[in-house]
């Protein structure tokens, strides 16, 4: 029964990162690039840190509950990555591709 | 606004809760000695680094930021099956833009949950926070701040704004009552 539990949070956790890969190489600018690694990795991330977390108090004596921090470091740090590589990229003035709507709303770095 | 607590040797109690269970977590264990040790922790490590930090808004009301964080995870869940769908679906189909929000918040630590959430929720990922004033603390008035956000498939510029501001921001204000 865990196992099959194991199994399916790995799916999922895999299918979701796989998805961010995706979403890396098929989209058109680096602005929306940024969406796959920023969302479609965390819940990924988060299910494969379940898995471990069951695996591990399952198979081991006593339950492992360390893997919750790794989830709250990456809930923590996954936006602030996410931000300062879009600071990075307005700065730099990075193309973003035509039908972008309300381009305008980038103020200019002082 | 709060900005001091009532009790002195307890400058940040959140930030004290936080140590205390990281610390147990890391130990994987709930033993008398790492018990005694993480409270010692947590209460030595916000005193002697209260006078290296500004002085952030506190949450008032508890209960509230515990349900605005099951919504938010319970919104982080349904924001990563909406993208997958956006990313697996047809590219050409997607029109992207930029939104600024208007804010009204004022400090950087409600400011920062805010856009932090911003980034983790459906198809958005917060950018920049306008104007470019860092002496929000100095006593002079505030101005109106913006958010500028990047969203994956802009369809109504305003209702996003709304949700924004009704889902995520009048929470956090109201916690912070700023």
């Amino acid at each position: 029964m865990t196992e099959w539990i194991i199994s399916i949070l790995l799916l999922i956790g895999g299918s979701f990162v796989l998805v961010g890969s995706i979403g890396l190489v098929k989209m058109p600018d680096f602005f929306m690039r940024l969406h796959g690694p920023t969302k479609a990795t965390t819940l990924g991330m988060a299910s494969l840190l379940t898995a471990a977390m069951v695996f591990f108090s399952t198979t081991q004596a006593g339950v492992s509950v360390k893997e919750i921090l790794i989830s709250l470091f990456l809930l923590l740090t996954a936006p602030i990555s996410g931000y300062m590589m879009i600071k990075a990229a307005i700065h730099h003035k990075l193309e973003s591709i035509e039908r972008t709507k309300g381009i305008d709303n980038i103020e200019d770095d002082v | 606004m709060q900005l001091e607590t009532r009790f002195r040797w307890l400058p940040a109690p959140l930030l004290s809760l936080l140590l205390f269970l990281v610390w147990l977590l890391l130990n994987n264990s709930v033993s008398p000695g790492h018990l005694v040790l993480a409270v010692i922790l947590a209460i030595v490590i916000p005193l002697v680094t209260s006078p290296f930090r500004t002085k952030q808004p506190l949450i008032i009301k508890p209960g509230l930021a515990f349900r605005h964080l099951l919504l938010v995870l319970y919104d982080i869940i349904t924001a990563n099956v909406q993208v997958a769908i956006l990313i697996l679906g047809p590219t050409k189909k997607l029109t992207p833009g930029f939104v600024k929000v208007p804010l009204d918040l004022t400090h950087s630590l409600p400011i920062t949950i805010l856009a932090s959430t911003v980034s983790l929720t459906p198809g958005t990922v917060s950018a920049e926070v306008y104007p470019w004033s860092e002496n929000l603390t100095e006593g002079n008035k505030p101005e109106q701040q913006f958010l500028l956000i990047h969203v994956l498939d802009l369809k109504d510029e305003q209702a996003l704004i709304n949700t924004i501001k009704q889902r995520y921001e009048a929470p956090l204000k109201e916690m912070f009552e700023c």
